[in-house]
């Protein structure tokens, strides 16, 4: 009994131990922390062309490893941020772009909601503004005469 | 005017229906390939039989279809009859390009379904495969006689898509002479 109260507890001990568990590791190797810096930065801004819903640095898919790969590759190569997106963009297109660039043909995509917000506001405003009760009339003598009546009534 | 006001919701409405509607109908993998009407791009890599180095220059110089395969890759099997029948009744080329996969299990599965290819090359490391845009097999490239890429087919090449999609493809390619 006693046995399987220690058991109990030590169990209960390894649930709060917490595992942290990572995203993909790759063992790459940087010679500045600005290098380090700059490959988090554009594997989290780039999206897996493969499992669409992850970045390069939280998935799993053999595409992504080899473009964090790439990464590592031109950044080590010196290229800059700029020269590595061009890279990207001249092979996956404004797909590889959670932040895609501001072109005709993603100007929706940029723009749309703005409209969207606008003719919902404008809509909103012209309901607002008829829905806006008119001034009050003042009574005339004979009407608060009568008004005058009835609460006397009352 | 005022009519135009009371029917602006319905009419928003509809566009919206329509664009909505069309939108599930999509392929979410099928993504526009920016690589349309590109030359494609130079490599150097080995031969999955022999390791001898293939090159840009060993290319057919007429229209051929690239594709895109992997032994572990299971749709594959679902397209490899109808590239089988391509290269029996040899109606078109076929390069393969054998993506990320091993040269044991690559050999093995090509003895067990038939080997389709003129030649496949070998890119284990996937970095054709990046240059190309690719992001896993099966996918395939229309490529005309002056090395242009033509259209790109993500996901699998069946009797019907050869059907649909590629043969209108090819003959209106071969009607403007490339």
């Amino acid at each position: 009994m006693k046995a399987k109260l220690l058991l109990l507890w030590v169990f209960l001990g390894l649930l709060s131990v917490s595992v942290p568990v990572y995203s993909q590791v790759d063992t790459f190797e940087f010679d500045t922390d600005e290098q380090h810096q700059r490959f988090r930065k554009l594997s989290n801004e780039l999206r897996c062309p493969m499992c669409q819903n992850t970045n390069l640095t939280g998935s799993t898919g053999g595409v992504a490893e080899d473009l964090r790969r790439e990464i590592h590759r031109m950044i080590m190569d010196g290229m800059t941020d700029q020269e590595i997106e061009q890279f990207m963009f001249e092979r996956y297109g404004d797909f590889i772009f959670y932040r895609p660039r501001l072109r005709a043909e993603t100007i929706l995509l940029w723009f749309g909601p703005l409209a969207f917000l606008l003719i919902g506001g404008y809509v909103i405003f012209n309901i607002v503004k008829k829905s806006k009760p008119g001034e009050v009339e003042s009574l005339d003598e004979e009407e608060q005469q009568r008004l005058d009546e009835l609460l006397e009534h009352k | 005017m005022s009519r135009l006001k009371f029917f602006a919701p319905v009419i928003g409405f509809l566009v919206l229906g329509v664009l909505l509607w069309r939108g599930l109908y999509l392929n979410s993998r099928d993504l526009p390939s920016v690589l349309i009407n590109k030359p494609l791009p130079e490599f150097q890599l080995e031969d999955v039989y022999d390791n001898h180095l293939v090159g840009k220059q060993d290319l057919p110089d007429e229209m051929f279809l690239l594709n895109v395969w992997g032994s572990y890759c299971l749709p594959c099997l679902v397209e490899h009859p109808t590239l089988i029948r391509l290269s029996e009744e040899n109606i078109i080329p076929i390069v393969g390009i054998n993506y990320k996969d091993e040269q044991d299990a690559a050999l093995d599965w090509l003895d067990t379904n038939g080997d389709p290819f003129s030649f496949s090359i070998m890119d284990v490391q996937g970095r054709l495969g990046i240059d190309l845009g690719v992001y896993g097999a099966p996918e395939t490239f229309l490529i005309d006689k002056n090395g242009l890429i033509r259209y790109r087919h993500v996901s699998v090449i069946d009797e019907q898509a050869w059907k649909e999609i590629f043969v209108p493809a090819i003959e209106a390619l071969k009607l403007e002479g490339s």
